[in-house]
């Protein structure tokens, strides 16, 4: 096992494209990474290179002590499992998992064992004998695992391991997953654009968009703290609300006031978490709302000057809790990041409501009696607000902040 | 008719009438009793011709010269396997049945290993000018062998290889490349990236990636091509009969022979017919497993 270390990596193709720019990435001995953006963000090209799939352009990948730019795939001790597991359709499952081995020249006794001892974890057992195709999806996605596991990388390498499962499957294949590598303790690089998969297996997760890294932090760090707009809107499901809001107010009584005139308060201890805020004082600044972050006024009462009104467009019952779709009065946000963000989903550009204005999702308690049509009052936790500058996309928070493309560790 | 356009399609299904192919339904079909007999009836006449010249190769010449085949269908005594006897006690022909299996078998062998290893390359492995290497095996696909005979011989004559077996070997050898590379590396560029990678990843190089994975991946087109290769050069006359001589001359060629000298010299030619025939036909069907298709299914998703 060793740690794996990107340092100033990027990749052009030979006609020009640019899949990844400027990767810095220390991954440390036994850590999870996991690696997050919508597709086309160079997460990919990113793994093929640490794996030696793909010619490294600029920049310098160490796997342990050793610099493993001109090293093939073969010799540089990593293990990948495919997204489309890539078993060999002639081999059955015991010769699967041992050709690792068998390529490398370990007695076959040895051999026998060890994929013995896999597959009895893996819980394969009974089936070393078949061949793949009479294999299930999950029994496919283990024997990729098994493959992987059997060899004792320094690390291994995940692209998406689980996106041709079922949801439920990949719930139980996820858990799995986790167990085996915290068991295993190897160095882990997971490739998803599933922002669950990434929360939930990642020790740190690493959010990049067009080929640049956006942000790399422990989950609820990403969560709680978002470095910009796009991994603001990227990570957190449904997304985050975001509105372009005006800082008005005078001292510690500020408050963002939208176009069509509704205002929200700026908590005092905001002010003192983001210092740089005041800067923006009569400019124009993003507001992030989590849905999680509002409630129905009904169930939950607060003050005055936290609420949004509106009317529920939309009312999802989910059963744990009520997503209510309404739109505020307010102006897009419409930059790079919510372009991208836009992207992902299949629009060219942030859409606007179907009545106009800034379309919101709130996430109410399953107690709450909204009805499509129904007016609604939201109660806004105004302290979770977050704020991001509208022409870059980063978020502001002391102007002494180190900048946010960098990685923190 | 197969070819519809989207709105035709699109109400066919909004009228609830799944539209199959033709030949989907051909196929549907085929468990149709019917239509069994049917196929049955037409494989036994297909068939006829073949079980005349077996039958044939039974008789003896005066028989052959005086009555039909069928005739032994009411008078059974007259079939006699002397043919075969006399086919084996002839020098020439013996000989040549030898001959062709020393042509045929290298031919084949050769053609299909150097074509596999050139496939694999042209596939998988990236070189600079792969491309228009290719292009130029493709364009060698149209060169007509007629063209290569007199040169060939001039050559062939130079080195020394005019009349001997290694010079009809080479001569089919080479002419059966470029359709062979043609073939097997449009059929390895169909094997999933992923497998190549992931043998890469489990230590694989390219040779043991190629006859570990591509190999047996690609067993049925190359048993595929190993039966197309090997009835071409079994049957093959015009090449053996410029480029071979006494010693070397196949089947094919003794057979011709048999006509030129003696007339219509029956007896040998429907027996030397029949086991020219023959041998194919087992290697037909002992390859002919490896056309069972499904070999990559299960291998990803």
């Amino acid at each position: 096992m060793a740690e794996v270390v990107l340092a100033g990596v990027g990749k052009v193709y030979p006609d020009g494209t640019r899949a990844v720019t400027d990767l810095n990435l220390h991954i440390g001995d036994g850590e999870f990474l996991v690696l997050v953006g919508p597709s086309g963000c160079g997460k990919t090209t990113a793994l093929r290179m640490v794996a030696g799939l793909e010619d490294i352009s600029e920049g310098e990948i160490r796997i342990g002590d050793r610099v493993v730019n001109r090293v093939p795939a073969r010799d540089r001790d990593v293990a990948m499992v495919f997204q489309s597991y890539a078993l060999y359709p002639h081999l059955s499952v015991r010769e699967n998992i041992g050709f690792g081995l068998s390529l490398r020249k370990v007695p076959k006794d040895e051999i026998r064992r060890k994929v013995e001892d896999v597959a009895e974890r893996l819980g394969l057992a009974d089936h070393l004998d078949r061949k793949p195709r009479n294999l299930s999806g999950g029994q496919r996605q283990r024997v990729a695992m098994g493959r992987a596991i059997v060899r004792e990388p320094q690390a291994f390498l995940m692209d998406e391991p689980l996106s041709n499962l079922d949801a439920k499957l990949r719930v139980q294949m996820r858990a799995e997953i986790a167990r085996i590598q915290r068991d295993l303790g190897v160095t882990t690089i997971y490739v998803t654009h599933d922002q669950t998969e990434a929360m939930t297996l990642g020790d740190r997760v690493a959010v990049m968009k067009k080929g640049v890294l956006q942000q790399v932090a422990p989950p609820q760090e990403l969560y709680d703290r978002p470095a910009n707009l796009f991994v603001a809107g990227f990570i957190g499901s449904p997304a985050m609300n975001m509105l372009i809001g005006r800082l008005t107010g005078e001292g510690d009584a500020l408050r963002v006031e939208f176009r069509g005139g509704q205002s929200l308060r700026v908590e005092p201890e905001t002010l003192t978490a983001r210092p740089a805020l005041r800067s923006y004082l009569d400019r124009p600044v993003v507001v992030g709302i989590r849905p999680e972050d509002m409630e129905d006024a009904e169930l939950a009462p607060g003050p005055e000057d936290a609420r949004l009104t509106c009317t529920a467009d939309l009312v999802e019952a989910m059963g744990s809790d009520v997503l209510v779709h309404f739109s505020v009065d307010a102006d897009l946000v419409v930059t790079d990041d919510t372009r991208e963000l836009a992207r992902d989903v299949g629009a060219d550009d942030p859409q606007p409501a179907a009545q106009g204005g800034a379309p919101m999702v709130a996430r109410f308690s399953p107690r709450t009696r909204v009805k499509v049509g129904d007016p609604v009052i939201a109660q806004v936790d105004t302290a979770r607000m977050h704020f991001f500058d509208p022409e870059t996309g980063a978020s502001i928070w002391d102007s002494a902040q180190p900048s946010p493309r960098k990685e923190s560790e | 008719m197969t070819v519809t356009t989207k709105a035709e399609s699109g109400s066919g299904l909004a009228a609830g009438a799944p539209r199959r192919s033709v030949a989907s339904r051909i196929v549907g079909r085929l468990g149709n009793g019917f239509v069994q007999a049917l196929l049955a009836l037409i494989a036994l006449i297909w068939l006829v011709p073949t079980i005349g010249l077996f039958v044939a190769s039974l008789r003896s010449a005066s028989d052959s010269a005086n009555s039909g085949w069928w005739t032994v269908l009411t008078a059974p005594a007259q079939l006699t396997l002397a043919n075969y006897g006399n086919l084996l006690g002839n020098d020439a022909i013996a000989r040549s049945f030898v001959n062709t299996f020393l042509i045929t078998v290298p031919s084949t062998l050769l053609v299909v290993v150097i074509a596999a290893l050139a496939a694999y390359a042209f596939a998988w492995i990236d070189f600079p000018g792969r491309d228009w290497l290719f292009l130029g095996v493709v364009a060698l696909l149209v060169v007509p062998i007629q063209v290569g005979l007199i040169p060939l011989i001039q050559l062939f004559g130079d080195i020394g290889l005019f009349g001997t077996i290694p010079g009809i070997v080479l001569f089919h050898t080479a002419y059966g490349l470029p359709f062979a590379i043609f073939l097997l590396r449009n059929y390895f560029a169909g094997i999933p990236r992923d497998l190549l990678e992931a043998a890469r990843m489990d230590g694989g190089t390219e040779w043991t990636i190629f006859r570990r994975v591509i190999f047996p991946l690609g067993g049925p087109a190359i048993a595929s091509l190993a039966i197309f290769q090997f009835l071409w050069v079994w049957n093959d006359l015009l090449i053996a009969l410029i480029f071979g001589d006494e010693d070397s001359y196949p089947l094919t060629v003794a057979i011709q022979q048999q006509t030129r000298q003696f007339g219509a010299n029956i007896d040998i030619i429907s027996s030397g017919a029949f086991l020219s025939m023959l041998v194919p036909l087992i290697v037909f069907f002992a390859f002919q497993r490896y056309f069972v298709q499904g070999v990559l299914a299960g291998s990803v998703k």
